[in-house]
């Protein structure tokens, strides 16, 4: 790979750097307007926290602070100087298992959405640029997908494939999430691919003996590639949403501890009943402020990078 | 005559939706890594005898095809989705008596935050960056962030346990046991944070939808033109503004019944709100798989049906429809 030119004034030696310079250009554009946007500077914040939460999660709280045997406090204390959230059923800190918690949350919310994100990909690709019956069939079955109930139907994948509650670990919960979320970006990616196909520049590639593979790689994925990642950062959000709720439900490794994990734990063990608010609200706060800063990135990239909005 | 083969358009893509829905249940509990018949073995609880008398009655020991599908297209349209591991009883039987309770909740909460929330989207609309609307913006993107069964949890804490003015759950209070007027009066009560719950987690999808609709609507010629011919404001949104930013509004309704049943899930489970959402819960804790697949048709078919209801009434709504 050819390493772009550093100075301004250089002369662009090939069509591959000439492409990387306007992409640069493109992206520091981007970022410009991004940063011009309060909502998204704020998500942006948000989830930058996040995740160095996530990274640096030993540095913040022992991992011996997650086992019952070497958990330090005793069970369900209020908030206090030492446990700022209090402890649980089995005297871990609630602040400790929200600062774990955040990797698997995280983690299952990044791998579903690859993994839905390159299906609808696919399918939007492959049926927007080759239309006909391949597209009347991809399409059917997108809306058979979009009208299926959402939960249902990954209770009912979950259920099978795992053999019940509690088996099958985190693995099998990005897996179901990732194959039933992909409808959406699918139609969107048709749509755009729709549009794309139609730009003389693509005709003209055709016209000089293009194949299929060369027109989709180098000027349909480029020119879809943008709304793919907006649409991809809203769908995050959808995906850790469907975790939370999922680990709430039972399903997943129940050795693995996420936020809902923790909801779980805190409802199965009498949390309501007791009042132990402490014990509830931080784990949901934590999914509420990530699923917000990854919908307020969504929107404001959308806004940037959708030509639809961006001429409104 | 265009109206009519919209008609059956839509009709016939509702029952397609519905043959791939059943085939679809059938490939997955049959043909996936856990054929029933090895689930059923899994199950350590239930003796030898008992897996093979399961496997006969659902006639696991013939061909998968045709013996098998036959059997199940067969079963499924004549509503037997066998007997329930959990409850012994037959799924349709199980299913039946809890129906009515979920419709209950669904319906009253979907009623209100449907109307709250276009009301809330108009007025955010029609004053677009004033203190009402950013704040009601604010609060429907916190409310669509939000888990459904936190909220109910933070609710059910809040105004049952910490202050405790409304029941911490179920649908009616067992002793003393309430007759006429004051049943009613009971069952409300125990209804008040459920809906409280649903209400809030879904309203702000309906703003959002509805302001954003009532936005591309007023930059529209006739919405000039009303204005320029000196109608009042309050003319202008509701005769030519509202009617016409309300068709985006109905798909939602279908649309989101998907994810308001998955919402009565967990919400239901919080409440213990004896309806269909707890039976699923209970089914997938079990787990039941009878119960699992009666109640996975169950929902879809209300799904396609309110797609269907809401296809025929767009195109009631918006004649442009019809012709496209």
């Amino acid at each position: 790979m050819s390493t772009p030119s550093q100075v301004v004034g250089d002369i662009p030696k090939n069509a591959r750097q000439i492409a990387w310079i306007r992409r640069r250009r493109a992206l520091k554009r981007s970022w410009r307007t991004f940063r011009g946007s309060p909502m998204g500077m704020i998500g942006l914040v948000i989830l930058t926290i996040f995740a160095l939460t996530a990274v640096f999660a030993p540095l913040l709280a022992a991992r011996s602070g997650l086992s019952p045997v070497t958990a330090p406090g005793q069970p369900f204390q209020p908030p206090s100087g030492q446990y700022w959230f209090g402890t649980d059923h089995q005297g871990r800190s609630v602040l400790t298992l929200v600062i774990w918690g955040s990797r698997v949350s995280l983690a299952i919310g990044l791998i579903a959405t690859l993994i839905s994100v390159f299906i609808g990909s696919i399918v939007g690709i492959l049926a927007g640029f080759f239309g006909g019956w391949r597209d009347v069939s991809l399409m059917r079955l997108t809306d058979w997908f979009l009208v299926i109930p959402f939960l249902p139907l990954v209770i009912v994948l979950a259920s099978v494939m795992g053999g019940g509650v509690g088996g099958g670990g985190l693995g099998l919960t990005a897996f179901v999430i990732g194959i039933t979320s992909w409808p959406s970006s699918a139609r969107l990616v048709r749509s755009q691919t729709l549009t794309v196909k139609e730009r003389p520049y693509v005709e003209r590639a055709r016209a000089l003996g293009a194949s299929n593979w060369h027109l989709i790689t180098r000027h349909i994925l480029p020119n879809v590639g943008p709304i793919i990642f907006a649409n991809t950062i809203l769908i995050v959000a959808i995906a850790i949403l469907s975790e939370t709720t999922l680990a709430f439900l039972g399903f997943g490794d129940p050795n693995a501890i996420s936020w809902g994990r923790v909801l779980d734990e805190a409802f199965g063990n009498g949390a309501v009943i007791a009042g132990n608010w402490w014990w509830v609200i931080p784990p949901g706060v934590a999914v509420v402020l990530v699923v917000l800063a990854f919908t307020l990135i969504g929107y404001a990239l959308d806004e940037i990078l959708n030509p639809r909005l961006r001429r409104r | 005559m265009g109206t009519r083969r919209y008609l059956f358009t839509k009709v016939m893509q509702a029952f397609f939706t519905l043959v791939f829905v059943v085939c679809f249940n059938f490939f997955l509990f049959r043909i996936l890594p856990g054929d029933p018949a090895r689930i059923l073995a899994r199950n350590k609880l239930q003796p030898a005898e008992a897996v093979a008398e399961m496997v006969r009655d659902f006639g696991l020991d013939q061909p998968l095809f045709p013996g098998q599908f036959v059997n199940y297209i067969g079963d499924t349209v004549r509503g037997n989705f066998g007997i329930s591991y959990k409850f012994h009883r037959p799924v349709t039987e199980v299913i039946q008596q809890r129906f009515w309770r979920t419709v209950l909740l669904l319906g009253v909460s979907t009623l209100i935050f449907t109307v709250l929330g276009i009301l809330i989207g108009i007025w955010g609309a029609w004053r677009r960056g004033s203190a009402f609307d950013i704040g009601s913006h604010t609060f429907s993107l916190i409310g669509y962030s939000m888990p459904e069964f936190w909220l109910g949890l933070l609710l059910l804490i809040m105004f049952a346990v910490i202050i405790p003015i409304f029941p911490v759950g179920g649908i009616t209070t067992t002793s003393p046991e309430y007759t006429g007027l004051r049943a009613i009066y009971d069952v409300a009560g125990h209804m008040v944070l459920p809906t409280l719950t649903l209400v809030l987690a879904y309203i702000g999808q309906y703003a959002i939808v509805m302001r954003s609709s009532l936005l591309d609507v007023l930059g529209e010629d006739y919405v000039q033109t009303a204005r320029a011919k000196g109608l009042r404001d309050v003319h202008v949104r509701r005769r030519h503004a509202v009617p016409n930013a309300l068709l985006p509004t109905v798909t939602l309704i279908a649309l989101n019944l998907g994810f308001l049943v998955g919402g009565a899930i967990t919400v239901e489970t919080v409440f213990s709100w004896q309806g269909l959402g707890l039976l699923e819960y209970e089914a997938l804790r079990t787990p039941d798989y009878p119960l699992l697949q009666g109640l996975f048709i169950l929902f879809s078919v209300a799904v396609i049906a309110a797609n269907l209801i809401a296809d025929l009434l767009y195109g009631y709504l918006d004649p442009r429809v019809r012709v496209a």
